[in-house]
């Protein structure tokens, strides 16, 4: 690609080492200093999200969300385990894509982060003052939740929708009865409750079996729309990397859930059938699973005006809107232009006959030239995802010649290619996709490291890389190696969550049934073959310290720590505990560690969380008898 | 000398004096002492505050957790219950709003001297009673305790500050103890100016 080589050709080693230093002291945090902005980062197959400081790129922390994780006990505790419950059982891993920021009137209010499951379709809810998981609901009728979570103007609801279409109802039927229309996806409207941020699904729009793909909500003018790309239109059941290319264009969905929402009202939604488990964490309490079963199906055809088509070239991955919610920008992954179409032109054209090309499931679909706005012609190659600056520019990445191209909205002319290291898929503009974009941060998350780093066998780690694009000109500042598949990412301003981030739980306010909130209440009940052990910790000492079980017995560690100090959690680990691993256990927090007592020994546990001077003498033994 | 003692106030001065015993009761409601300590391992600072009834941490949690971090070295915890002084120091108080208000009754320039006299008297003793409390909660440490470092005692500044290992530890009026600072200055000026009167007048 000679598009690559642009402005990176002939520069001489000074300039470069003069470049590479002025580029180290933007990124440079000095001591006891703290980043400008949060970067958090999709684990793609880890199933996790991780939380990285911009400019230093300094990894902070990983949130286990949808993968269990044996650091701190998430998925194995009593408290915990009901997160990862799914009505195929309980699920241990997913492969999360999405992080969508919660907002307010189109801007960023620092409250949730959302991610979604592709695999076992579920989508959480990460709370930013503890940056944990506190909510996890699973999409019925739904086979790969890739088109979610994206969210409306006010969070309102957030989309998600059906990567694999599948029978639905689920049904052993022909695969070739695919391309027959017997497969479908589902469009689901999850609503969020405003205060307590409660997830529900409202409502599911049942649409043609096409392989949704990613989504973006209006704003604005456009606040009433959501936009879904669409891939296999040609509803390829076999060899789909070539049956799924055929068509020139497939489609773009809007889909007005204003509308929707109206047809729910009016009863033109019928009960469907859907098994889903909703889990939740209360405050400081372990995790309600509740089992629920069936939810409201619209058809389009009974709700005229809900749904069209835009055509748009080719296998379309990115829709995005612009800050103003005119342009919704298309990215055709086997593309050579990136169409935008105009929100204003849709709206004068959708019910206009003659710019209809046809119909599918009662679906109208319009003629490309109709919406379109512009194109820019010869991006690069794959384009994929566009981020806006909020100064008039879109930054958009392509996959196959491995960049970030700058291109200026109206006059669809492209300003600069930026070299990505390799192979980049989404990126990252600080509140790129809200109304209000901070645009001095650009993050390209790539998908292969190859030779940026020192190797480490054959699998390398992943890698994303951070520009300046305050300038005129984006400049490449530095790249580092990530957690798992950094596939997408949300940057929020430090400033919006590092005040209001929570430092311990008071132990007052911990309602946690087996909480015991002074030593002097530590003790082991029995009831029958389970043993309950009522226990506390504070530097640098158990209570109860030594404890007698029988051999058999299931026995629950109710441990609670009375630290009130911010940053001292404990640990609490048994010896050769087989299901358990460990448990980090924060201040003024209660977790439950279940053991099945082995045979008759003397068994140490110990705190694992360096706490103190006298961390090492946190330790005791559990005596088994027979 | 009998004759400033006896000697009526001055309108204004009066009022003053009823100021100051108005400005006491707020005491009621102000820490009167404040004791920091600052560490490496603290950058927010830990610091606990004397009232005229209780004792508690700078923010909630700081007592517990200078507490712990006294347990190391074994020192007693630290708790309003061990301090009997403060369950009668209120009524002091009360006694010096009370002297206010009969002063002010009964205007004469030795109820104001027996005053200073009181406040002085209080303060010294308050403060004696501070150190020995400050001494005993330093010296007599658990013999049991885990580190014990030879010869080395913890007993916090009466004012002012002091490095104790790597804590720095600072011990400073706080507004309760500054408004009794301000008011003995107070009177000690009514006196003054009452003498400066009577000399005028001669
Ligand atoms: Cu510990």
């Amino acid at each position: 690609m000679v598009l690559i080589g642009l402005g990176f050709g002939c520069k001489n080693g000074a300039a470069t080492a003069a470049l590479a230093s002025d580029a180290a002291k933007r990124v440079y945090v000095a001591p006891g200093e703290k980043d400008e902005v949060y970067a958090f980062l999709s684990g793609g197959f880890s199933g996790q999200m991780s939380v990285y400081g911009i400019p230093s790129t300094r990894l902070f922390k990983i949130i286990p969300v949808f993968s269990v994780f044996p650091e701190n006990g998430y998925g194995y505790d009593e408290e915990t385990k009901n997160m990862l419950k799914t009505s195929h059982g309980y699920v241990p891993w997913d492969d999360s894509h999405h992080i969508e920021a919660s907002m307010t009137d189109g801007k960023q209010d620092g409250r949730w982060l959302f991610l979604n499951a592709n695999n076992t379709p579920r989508l959480a809810r990460i709370d930013l003052r503890s940056f944990e998981t506190k909510e996890i609901i699973e999409i019925p009728n739904s086979a790969g939740n890739h088109a979610s979570p994206f969210a409306t103007e006010n969070t309102e609801y957030l989309m998600a929708a059906t990567r694999f279409s599948v029978p639905i109802p689920q049904a052993s039927i022909p695969i070739e009865n695919f391309s027959k229309g017997d497969f479908k996806g589902t469009v689901s409207m999850v609503k969020v409750d405003p205060k307590s941020g409660r997830l529900s699904i409202e409502l599911q729009i049942l649409v043609p079996g096409f392989d949704y793909d990613l989504s973006h909500c209006g704003k604005g003018k456009s606040h009433d729309w959501c936009f879904f790309t669409s891939y296999n239109s040609e509803q390829a059941y076999k060899m789909i990397e070539v049956g799924a290319s055929k068509n020139d264009k497939d489609y773009i969905l809007a889909f007005n859930w204003v509308r929707a929402k109206q047809c729910l009202d009016q009863g033109k939604a019928s009960n469907f059938g859907g098994e889903y488990y909703r889990n939740y964490l209360p405050e400081n309490q372990p995790a309600i699973s509740e089992k629920l079963s069936g939810v409201k199906m619209l058809q389009p055809k009974d709700c005229p005006g809900v749904m069209y088509y835009m055509p748009t070239p080719k296998s379309p991955h990115g829709t995005d809107v612009d800050p103003t919610g005119e342009y919704i920008v298309g990215g055709g992954k086997l593309a050579t232009v990136i169409p935008v179409h105009s929100f204003s032109k849709l709206m004068e054209v959708k019910d206009k006959p003659e710019h209809r090309s046809g119909m599918i499931m009662d679906i109208p679909i319009l003629k490309y030239e109709s919406t379109l706005a512009g194109e820019v012609k010869k991006p690069c190659l794959g384009p994929l995802h566009t981020e806006f600056d909020g100064k008039g520019y879109a930054y958009t990445s392509c996959f196959v010649s491995s960049e970030v191209v700058k291109w200026e909205l109206g006059t669809w002319e492209v300003e600069q290619h930026l070299p990505a290291y390799y192979s980049v898929g989404h990126l990252s503009i600080v509140g790129g996709s809200s109304k209000e974009p901070y645009g001095k941060y650009l993050i390209a998350l790539n998908k292969i490291t190859k030779d940026r780093y020192l190797p480490v066998g054959m699998e390398l780690p992943q890698s994303a890389q951070l520009y300046d694009i305050s300038g005129g000109k984006a400049e490449l500042l530095s790249d580092f190696p990530t957690v798992g598949e950094p596939h997408y990412s949300q940057m929020i301003p430090a400033k919006l969550l590092m005040d209001k981030a929570a430092k311990i739980y008071p132990l007052e306010e911990n309602k946690h049934p087996y909480a015991i909130k002074n030593e002097k209440d530590a003790r082991v009940v029995r009831e029958g073959n389970t043993v309950r052990v009522y226990m506390t910790q504070i530097r640098s000492h158990f209570k109860p310290d030594t404890i007698e079980v029988r051999s058999g017995d299931t026995v629950f560690f109710h441990v609670t720590n009375l630290e009130q100090d911010y940053d001292i959690p404990h640990g609490f680990a048994v010896g050769g505990a087989p299901e358990m691993p460990n448990l980090l256990i924060m201040p003024g927090q209660t977790r439950t560690f279940k053991w099945k007592a082995p045979k008759p020994g003397i068994y140490p546990f110990y705190c694992t969380d360096f706490c103190s001077a006298l961390h090492q003498e946190m330790q005791q033994y559990i005596r088994v008898l027979p | 000398m009998l004759e400033l003692l006896l000697k009526k106030i001055s309108k204004m001065n009066r009022l003053l004096i009823l100021g100051v015993g108005l400005l006491f009761v707020s005491v009621y409601f102000l820490p009167i002492w404040h004791i920091s300590l600052d560490a490496p391992q603290y950058p927010e600072g830990l610091g606990m505050k004397i009232w005229i009834d209780k004792i508690t941490g700078s923010s909630t949690y700081d007592l517990q957790n200078i507490n712990l971090l006294n347990h190391y070295i074994g020192m007693h915890e630290i708790v309003s219950e061990s301090v009997p002084e403060l369950l009668f120091m209120p009524y002091v108080l009360g006694f010096l709003i009370f002297g206010a208000f009969v002063t002010f009754l009964h205007p004469k320039v030795y109820l104001v001297i027996l005053g200073i006299l009181n406040i002085v008297i209080l303060g010294i003793l308050g403060m004696y009673d501070f150190w020995r409390w400050e001494y005993n909660y330093g010296h007599n440490l658990n013999p049991e305790a885990p580190i014990i470092v030879p010869g080395m005692a913890y007993q916090p500044p009466l004012l002012g500050c002091k490095e104790m290992l790597n804590i720095t530890a600072c011990s400073f009026p706080s507004w309760g103890g500054i408004i009794l600072f301000v008011s003995l200055g107070i009177l000690a000026l009514i006196v003054w100016n009452e003498k400066r009167r009577m000399d005028v007048s001669k």
